[in-house]
């Protein structure tokens, strides 16, 4: 089986980064930026797998996008539990009126 | 090539997460995004990597981005809208950074590097699979970043517990 070449997965890898970046700019709902978080953290983890390839003993890049997934999944419930509780004070999710809302 | 089918199918709907106004569509099309990269894992011989990602990920975490959406919006509006803002602005920020990043990796060559050269390719070897020996280095070489990331689990999702309930009916 033909390898694939390594440039095609990181030009992969930076598209998805930066619809990430595009995501956590343009949009103002809290859950959707935390979606285009999720998208950075899979762009970072495809570049360690792709890497991974060429340490087949060692395989310590897929090593470490498993702990990134772990890390990303505890970051994932800790927001959205904060973003649960804004709503609640605020009765919104949308963040430009988080920051404008006057301290009730 | 499969790779590249997974690849544009990934950046379409990532794309589309971005453009659409609808939450809801927004995490379907996120699902298709983790999905697909799921598949460039197996391609990428990664196996526990893609099993691990469609568990944690595809089965936990767009989830839980579900019932964020579906908590923290006003349901009973005809749809789940989300506005976007500084549009100009964040296109041309992630456009900056796409090129520049483009550039940077077309310019740098990778696979003429030396270390890249004298890996054999052959890449498994003899065993199939990934997951006997991720299981080896895990009970060995990173058994305490294991462990620290057992704990941190803990505190998470019971900071997240007790973040989320409410103290004034409780």
């Amino acid at each position: 089986m033909e390898l694939i070449p390594l440039e095609h997965i990181l030009l992969l890898s930076a598209a998805l980064f930066s619809i990430g970046i595009l995501a956590v700019i343009t949009k103002r709902h809290a859950v959707v930026v935390l979606m285009g978080i999720e998208l950075i953290f899979n762009a970072a983890n495809l570049n360690l797998v792709a890497f991974s390839r060429y340490d087949p003993s060692l395989l310590q890049g897929q090593l470490f996008s498993l702990f990134v997934i772990v890390v990303a999944a505890a970051e994932a419930a800790v927001a959205l539990a904060i973003v649960l509780r804004v709503y609640q004070y605020f009765k919104t999710a949308n963040l430009n009126e988080v920051i404008t809302a006057e301290n009730k | 090539m499969l790779f590249y089918i997974f690849a544009i199918l990934a950046i379409l709907s990532g794309a589309y997460m971005v453009l659409t106004r609808n939450l809801l569509y927004a995490g379907f099309s996120l699902l298709i995004t983790l999905l697909s990269i799921a598949g460039i894992y197996v391609l990428l011989f990664a196996d526990f990597i893609a099993v691990t990602q469609l568990m944690v990920y595809v089965g936990g975490v767009l989830v839980l981005l579900l019932f964020g959406i579906m908590l923290s919006s006003r349901v009973h509006d005809k749809s789940v809208l989300s506005e976007s803002v500084n549009k100009i602005w964040g296109t041309l920020v992630a456009g900056l950074i796409l090129v520049g990043l483009s550039y940077a990796i077309l310019k740098a060559n990778i696979s003429t590097l030396p270390w890249l050269q004298t890996t054999h390719l052959d890449v498994l070897g003899q065993q199939k699979s990934t997951v006997q020996l991720i299981g080896i280095k895990l009970m060995t070489d990173v058994v305490v970043p294991f462990e620290l990331a057992s704990l941190l689990l803990l505190m998470a999702l019971m900071g997240a517990a007790y973040i989320a309930t409410d103290k004034q009916n409780a």
